[in-house]
């Protein structure tokens, strides 16, 4: 699969939140404001892509040779946990301003399925270095994407009046529901007319 | 008894401490489905609360995050690959989402919030009680889904039955959103409002 078709695949039509029930916690979560879902959702994207790269190699060069393939959920909760920490402490050294942007939300990642999640899709996929990255990336955007539209329509809905029992998560999800069908649109069919 | 019975109303993990989202939207559009992520989530869920209140003094507690992951994903690792022995259809349909588990909120936050306070009784009672209510709101999600979205239930096949019952009138015309991505976070959406509802009716507290 092209570069382009990997990224139109994980940004929109398998976009990994509303298509495929990944990092659910955090789109409930952390979308109250903009602010907040534009921090996580970059701190989701640039872990993601960094994971990506770190658990294929992995995979390729230690599981893979070593036939050790059957411990790949536990090497690859733990790698991402400490790249989690490792990437929160080189932010904090080098970019205080990116750290006072994504700090918070660092910590929150370790336990965000869709991370784990785009690793072991990678590895299903048969994906090649640069084919993973690109996933890593894209799944990332996708992240980013449906985040904070889902903030900007809540935050938009503080000022509407919600029936009370639907106020708050309930009126999220359905929200949701209606931001998976717009995504719908997004097929296979789109794709082959994008990249033939 | 209270301790088992929790789970399944007034601290559902799935509708009222909304953890283990993911998994439960991700699989719930069969009912086999859910019922095997029910069963591997249960039992990933009493071998680690089990574990971590036997390690619980033993634990260092700048460390216990990692060590309990590494627990958890050891059950996970277990569940994997007995599913891949045993049950190899349904290990094909759940996908990616059994070695998710591992990421699954409830595990961790039980462990956390749980059976590093609790001895082991109590910590498994406290297991059973919030994976039997996640397999109560997995299986609802799942059979709203399935019987509205495909107009079947699919069981496990045994003997002369096939293991899918098919609900008259649906299964000609069924309303197929409902078992697309988008029916999912509706269907949720709606019994989350109708658990607020149950647990807002006054004196209705103690169920």
């Amino acid at each position: 699969m092209s570069y382009f078709a990997i990224l139109i695949t994980y940004v929109f039509i398998s976009n990994l939140i509303l298509a495929q029930f990944l990092g659910l916690c955090p789109f409930i979560g952390v979308s109250k404001n903009v602010e907040s879902a534009v921090g996580m959702g970059f701190a989701v994207t640039f872990v993601m892509s960094i994971a990506s790269l770190v658990t294929w190699a992995l995979y390729h060069f230690i599981l893979l040779p070593l036939g050790l393939t059957y411990l790949q959920t536990i090497v690859f909760i733990l790698t991402i946990a400490s790249l989690v920490q490792l990437v929160e402490m080189v932010v904090q050294k080098y970019s205080p301003v990116l750290y006072k942007a994504l700090g918070i939300y660092l910590p929150l990642i370790t336990t965000n399925c869709a991370v784990m999640g785009i690793a072991l899709i990678n590895i299903q996929s048969g994906y090649n270095v640069l084919e993973s990255f690109t996933a890593g990336i894209a799944a990332g955007i996708g992240f980013l994407l449906a985040i904070v539209l889902m903030s900007a329509i809540r935050v938009q809905m503080e000022t509407e009046k919600v029936p009370r029992f639907l106020k708050g998560a309930p009126i999220a999800f359905i929200s949701g529901g209606l931001m998976a069908m717009a995504f719908m649109a997004f097929d296979k069919a789109l794709l082959n007319n994008l990249v033939g | 008894m209270r301790e088992l019975t929790k789970g399944f109303i007034k601290e559902n993990p799935i509708f009222i401490l909304m953890l283990g989202l993911c998994p439960a939207l991700a699989v719930s559009t069969q009912v086999v489905n859910a019922l095997g992520m029910s069963a591997g989530v249960i039992f990933v869920l009493l071998g680690s609360n089990i574990m971590v209140s036997l390690l619980k003094n033993f634990i260092p507690d700048e460390i216990h995050i990692p060590v309990y992951i590494v627990i958890i994903a050891t059950f996970v690792t277990l569940v994997d690959l007995l599913m891949q022995a045993y049950a190899p259809a349904l290990s094909r349909s759940l996908g990616v989402f059994v070695q998710l588990i591992v990421v699954n909120c409830i595990i961790l936050g039980r462990a956390e919030a749980f059976a590093s306070k609790n001895g082991v009784k109590d910590s498994i009672m406290d297991a059973l009680s919030m994976g039997l209510g996640f397999f109560f709101g997995l299986t609802l999600i799942a059979l709203i889904r399935e019987v509205l979205g495909a107009g079947t239930i699919t069981l496990f096949p045994m003997g002369n039955f096939n293991g899918v019952i098919e609900v008259p009138g649906l299964v000609q015309a069924p309303v197929r959103i409902i078992s697309l991505s988008a029916g999912a976070l509706f269907v949720v959406g709606y019994l989350k409002a109708m658990f607020n509802w149950i647990s807002s009716r006054p004196g209705k507290e103690e169920i």
